[in-house]
């Protein structure tokens, strides 16, 4: 989404609003819904108006990213828990309002962050209430990113990848234990089997005519 | 009558922009869903024949072929009969479900170049779009088994979405591959990186990738032999069993649009996608037979398309661990090593990494 008219930049700030108006819609969804399989599926449909709204700051790298890993995966095995649950509502909500106090404290801290950085780059001299301008033509989000992310910023990034293969190698170790009297296929040796292993040919005298 | 043409064309290019991508993305969404028409159709008379039947070989169009009107009869049978909503299901997710496993399917075409000039939308990512769009497809399939509120239907979408989750790993793997030989995101820049014949193509220096890439993607459709999805020896439909009338065919939709994207993509990403298999070479290199056309898109996907119904017809179904094993325990690690000989091909510059932009 490039601006380069009036109408065009009238029309981005309808898709913004639109997509704007419909992530808060579906934020209030995921925190009021009482079907957890619908609260799950508004958090989808929050992801992807998120990555819609970084479409129209052309941060495509990252929008495309967020549908991929956070709704194609993650939501899909969250969807997957979620649905062979039985959860007892009544027993969710007993704590609902012992704990009420610490789900603003974490709302307000979020939004006293958000306020934070905002402020802070309106002191740097960058104008947030003028709103996005756009990259020249040839710009290529992706591009941009893996140049920084592979010279500048090299090390931190394998270093996130290191604590990623530690996470995955301890929650594999965790769930991985050795039950005995447990009944396992070995699937080589069902693969290497052969006929004469399993099939024995009976000759069987014919009977005789009454 | 060449005059009249003109002035169209030309009244075509005054149009504004964004009313030709739209007259485009409707030319293409029915152009597929036809194709789909003629593929269930296709389908049925390959199986027929490859088990000695006749395939469908009664409702004529205009006493043309015997058979060919099938698809539309049962697009009409179905239109017709009820659409049968179980009484406990989640209405709403019933009917919402097809259409998300339809969607992506039709959205991914905005991003594949078609022939030389036409493609919808030339994004930078566009291999990446097409991943995650992949990627929520598996959503209609969930919902579908979910909502329906019936055993049978929820066993199949927990196996879909298993399977759907493992095997789009190794394809995103598959596709790092081409990236590394592409250099590019763009699937119009991956076509053209492949120019120079048939044996500069992708699946030359890529064939391991290749062969994960089909199967995963035979798997990623809930195809056969991978449909353990709909299973009907075992779990009677899966996750479609509640569904009738058009919902029921929106599904089929789906999987065969996705067949076809798929089969595209193997070609776009593997077999030069809308290039000529003979340029380059000497006494045809420099005839028609050398150029790059849509012909050539065209009849690599139906090369594809062929295949898919030929597992169809040849191959048993999977056994539900086996299809986990295959996807975890073979196709990735057959990925991650061949991305692996990449590097070094690109160290020693060899292959598509000979080429003038990789310096």
């Amino acid at each position: 989404m490039r601006p380069t008219g009036e109408v065009e930049a009238v029309l981005v700030q309808i898709l913004f609003y639109l997509f704007a108006t419909l992530l808060v819609a579906g934020a209030l969804g995921v925190i009021t819904a009482r079907n957890p399989v619908y609260s799950v599926l508004f958090l989808v449909f929050s992801f992807v108006n998120s990555a819609a709204i970084w479409l129209l700051v052309e941060a495509e790298f990252l929008a495309i990213v967020l549908v991929l890993v956070y709704v194609g995966a993650v939501m899909v095995l969250f969807l997957f828990v979620v649905m062979m649950l039985d959860i007892n509502l009544a027993e969710l909500k007993r704590g609902f309002t012992r704990f009420a106090w610490l789900g603003w404290l974490t709302a307000l801290a979020v939004i006293v962050e958000i306020v934070g950085v905002i402020w802070q780059h309106g002191l740097g001299g960058v104008d947030v209430s003028r709103g996005f301008v756009s990259e020249p033509a040839n710009y290529s989000n992706t591009l941009e990113l893996g140049q920084v992310l592979y010279t500048r910023y090299a090390y931190p990034f394998e270093l996130a990848a290191v604590l990623l293969v530690v996470a995955i190698v301890a929650a594999i170790a965790l769930t991985l234990r050795r039950r005995p009297g447990q009944k396992v296929q070995d699937v080589s040796r069902q693969v290497a089997v052969r006929a004469d292993e399993r099939l024995r040919v009976v000759k069987v005298a014919a009977e005789k005519r009454p | 009558m060449h005059t009249q043409i003109t002035h169209l064309l030309a009244l075509w290019a005054t149009l504004p922009e964004l009313l030709r991508t739209l007259v485009w993305i409707l030319i293409i969404t029915i152009g597929v869903i036809l194709c789909v028409a003629f593929l269930t159709l296709w389908e049925r008379k390959v199986i027929g024949w490859m088990q000695l039947r006749r395939g469908p070989n009664r409702v004529r169009i205009f006493g043309l072929l015997p058979g060919l009107g099938q698809p539309f009869a049962d697009v009409f049978k179905l239109l017709t009969k009820e659409v049968v909503i179980p009484s406990k299901a989640n209405k709403f997710l019933f009917r919402l479900a097809p259409a998300l496993a339809l969607v992506p399917a039709l959205a991914a075409w905005a991003v594949i170049p078609l022939s030389p000039a036409l493609v919808i939308s030339k994004a930078n990512a566009g291999l990446l779009y097409l991943l995650a769009l992949s990627s929520m497809g598996v959503y209609g399939i969930i919902l579908a088994g979910w909502s329906a509120n019936s055993k049978y239907a929820l066993l199949g979408a927990m196996r879909s979405a298993a399977q759907m989750v493992a095997y789009e790993i190794a394809m995103g793997f598959a596709l790092v591959g081409v990236l590394m030989a592409a250099g590019s995101m763009n699937l119009g820049v991956i076509v053209h990186h492949q120019q120079g014949g048939f044996l500069a193509w992708n699946w030359f220096w890529l064939f391991p990738l290749f062969v994960v890439y089909l199967i995963a993607g035979v798997a990623e459709t809930n195809r056969a032999p991978f449909d353990v999805a709909e299973g009907e020896s075992e779990i009677v439909a899966g996750f479609h069993v509640e569904y009738s009338g058009i919902a029921f065919a929106l599904f089929f939709l789906a999987e065969y649009a996705n067949m076809i994207l798929i089969s595209t993509l193997t070609a776009v990403f593997f077999f030069g996608g809308w290039l000529s298999p003979f340029a380059g070479y000497p006494l045809v290199g420099g005839t028609f037979l050398a150029d790059p056309s849509f012909f050539w898109l065209g009849l690599k996907v139906f090369v594809f398309l062929f295949l898919f119904l030929w597992f169809r017809a040849t191959f048993p179904r999977y056994r539900y661990d086996q299809i986990m094993r295959l996807g975890w325990k073979a196709l990735i690690p057959v990925t991650l090593v061949w991305i692996g000989v990449e590097m070094a091909m690109a160290a020693i510059h060899i292959g598509p990494w000979a080429r003038p932009w990789f310096h």
